[in-house]
């Protein structure tokens, strides 16, 4: 069930390709700061890396190919999970099985799966159930078919919240597994 | 917008709106009703300065729950030095102790002097000259206050250390997140990371020189190390699915981490000089949020091996671990005092998720403060105070918890959310 270096690559390599039309663009910067104590000195910037962000674009496998039902990525990419749950809902299992039909027929395709949490609780502990609720759907997609070679699981706990607020409902929003094609 | 300017143009314009924004602000919600009165006299041929020291030495002391410094406006004289004080005006005004002091200043070198006295005694505690340059006023007045601390608690002063903490801005795909240190009392914050993606759980080495956390910045979790005065940076790990938690070991020389690369995430230790890797862990249970003892013979993580997080203490060199929390379904993020003696940690309660302390040797678990959210837990370094990140008014920020819990306020950022602070070592 791991994923190969080479199949990262290729991840990558694929999501970039998804995203070169998307204006979204960033970096990062390094700061440095002067010795502990030293008062008023600012940070010099360094950019470090660049990355594009972005998700639920479209592939280059998808566009202009036909309006077969499985040559589109299924509309519907977000799927949610009760309070401390990893446990696929039976309203979202229409949901994974055409993302597991568009897979198939698409081998070539990678998809990330995003694992996010609700804010309560801790950071890293949030991370490691946005892990868990992305492996559940990894392994329902496996059962269905799909070569592990498509899925990568990525958790972001907490840390990209959809909706902010504190309601119950708001909660319930950010519990969720994103596919990221 | 951004793709016009030049990265070296758009690093720039970050690094000024850094410096106006990213400072926090303190608001005390709850004093310590036992805290001892003090009166800090403002410091005399201190008006033209900068910073106004005996208020930023009142500030840190009141912070601390300890202290309930005196109201200026209910001073009945100022005196800048002890020949100057009549005992008797203080005392009717309950004041336990007395700071007072002087500045002179030529060019760029300012001298402070001040003298500590005992109301009740009638003495002299202590009386100390320091000096400054005009850009380190603040850090001049954190080391006084240092120093009273120390004089009449006892303990080792923690208001010249630093904090860490992640700011956020913005939702979704349009978050933007920054990596930042201040001083103690939220003010002189400077950027160490800005970026598209997450980043999260900051550690400070036990040497105060460095930092490790972990970005998402390559869109996948990675463990990075930054030497904070260079601001270079080394990438440690980044395995495939969680690279997480990072903690240093108490001689610098390892660090604890939350791993998936094997399964479900377990613990295991770094050695950074080799990048030798050595797992501590093996389960089918989650494990992570990793801390050391303080004499670095034992680690303590969170577990959910019980079906619910709790935290778990394991010796080096042993397999096994002893459960450590009973209280209550979710217990994680541990952290011990600096004595070895205390556990902090995230206790959900009755009334949602809390700091709470647990006595090692009695087991028993107090909660402390009045937050719902509160999260990310970090002790000072001499033990008094606790920092955690919570939620005001629909905002992230950070609260700060006196041991005891009898002292609590906020530090919440001019805008945007602020959370995952990490307390520094001892600085100097």
């Amino acid at each position: 069930m791991r994923l190969k270096p080479y199949v990262r690559s290729l991840t990558i390599a694929l999501s970039l390709v998804a995203i070169a039309g998307c204006s979204s663009t960033g970096g990062t910067q390094g700061g440095t700061s002067s010795g502990a104590g030293g008062a008023g000195a600012g940070g010099t910037g360094t950019s470090t890396s660049g990355y594009g962000s972005g998700q639920a674009g479209s592939t280059g496998v998808s566009s202009g190919a036909g309006q077969m039902a499985d040559s589109r990525i299924p509309d519907v990419r977000t799927i949610y999970f009760a309070f401390d749950s990893d446990t696929i809902r039976p309203e979202f299992q229409s949901v994974l099985e055409a993302h597991a039909r568009y897979l198939r027929a698409n081998p070539g395709t990678q998809v990330i799966l995003q694992g996010h949490t609700d804010k309560r609780g801790t950071r890293e502990y949030n991370l490691a159930l946005g892990e868990r609720r992305a492996n559940s759907v990894k392994r329902y997609l496996d059962v269905q078919g799909v070569s592990p070679s498509q899925l990568e699981v990525v958790s972001y706990g907490e840390e990209r919240p959809a909706v902010r607020g504190n309601t119950e409902e708001d909660f319930a929003r950010n519990r969720r597994v994103v596919f990221a094609y | 917008m951004r793709n016009l300017m030049t990265p070296w143009l758009f690093a720039i314009l970050m690094m000024f709106s850094a410096l106006a924004q990213a400072d926090l602000t303190i608001d005390i919600t709850r004093g310590n009703e036992q805290a001892t009165p003090i009166a800090v006299v403002p410091f005399a041929g201190g008006e033209g300065l900068s910073e106004d020291l005996a208020q930023i030495v009142a500030d840190d002391l009141e912070r601390s729950g300890y202290f309930t410094p005196l109201a200026r406006s209910a001073m009945f004289t100022q005196p800048s030095s002890r020949d100057q004080v009549t005992y008797g005006d203080w005392k009717a005004l309950n004041t336990r102790y007395l700071a007072v002091g002087q500045v002179n200043q030529n060019g760029n070198n300012i001298t402070i002097r001040y003298e500590l006295l005992n109301i009740g005694g009638e003495s002299l505690m202590l009386e100390e000259t320091v000096n400054a340059s005009p850009t380190a006023l603040r850090a001049a007045a954190h080391r006084i206050s240092d120093r009273i601390f120390e004089e009449i608690t006892g303990i080792r002063g923690a208001f010249s250390t630093r904090i860490a903490y992640v700011t956020s801005s913005g939702l979704g795909d349009n978050t933007r997140y920054g990596l930042y240190i201040a001083d103690a009392d939220g003010r002189n914050s400077q950027e160490i990371l800005s970026s598209d993606e997450p980043v999260m759980s900051p550690a400070w080495s036990p040497d105060g020189k460095k930092l490790a956390y972990v970005s998402f910045e390559t869109q996948r979790p990675a463990i990075y190390v930054q030497d904070l005065a260079s601001g270079r940076r080394a990438k440690l790990t980044s395995f495939e699915g969680l690279n997480s938690a990072p903690a240093w070991s108490p001689d610098g020389r390892k660090l604890a981490m939350a791993l998936s690369k094997d399964g479900q995430p377990d613990i295991y230790l770094m050695d950074i000089g080799s990048g030798n890797l050595q797992r501590l862990t093996d389960g089918g249970s989650i494990e992570t949020e990793p801390s050391w003892s303080p004499d670095g013979r034992s680690l303590i993580y969170t577990s959910d091996r019980s079906g619910g997080p709790q935290v778990y203490r394991q010796m080096l060199g042993d397999s096994s671990a002893e459960r450590l929390t009973y209280t209550g379904g979710y217990n994680a993020r541990g952290q011990f005092s600096p004595d070895g003696e205390q556990l902090f940690l995230i206790h959900r309660g009755n009334r949602g998720y809390k700091v709470a302390r647990q006595d090692l040797s009695s087991g028993r678990l107090v909660e402390l403060g009045d937050s719902r959210f509160a999260e990310s837990p970090s002790v000072a370094p001499n033990g008094t105070m606790v920092i955690f990140a919570t939620q005001r008014n629909g905002k992230g920020v950070l609260g700060a918890v006196s041991a005891d819990g009898r002292a609590s306020f906020f530090l919440p950022a001019a805008q945007g959310d602020v959370r995952d602070p990490a307390w520094s070592p001892f600085l100097n």
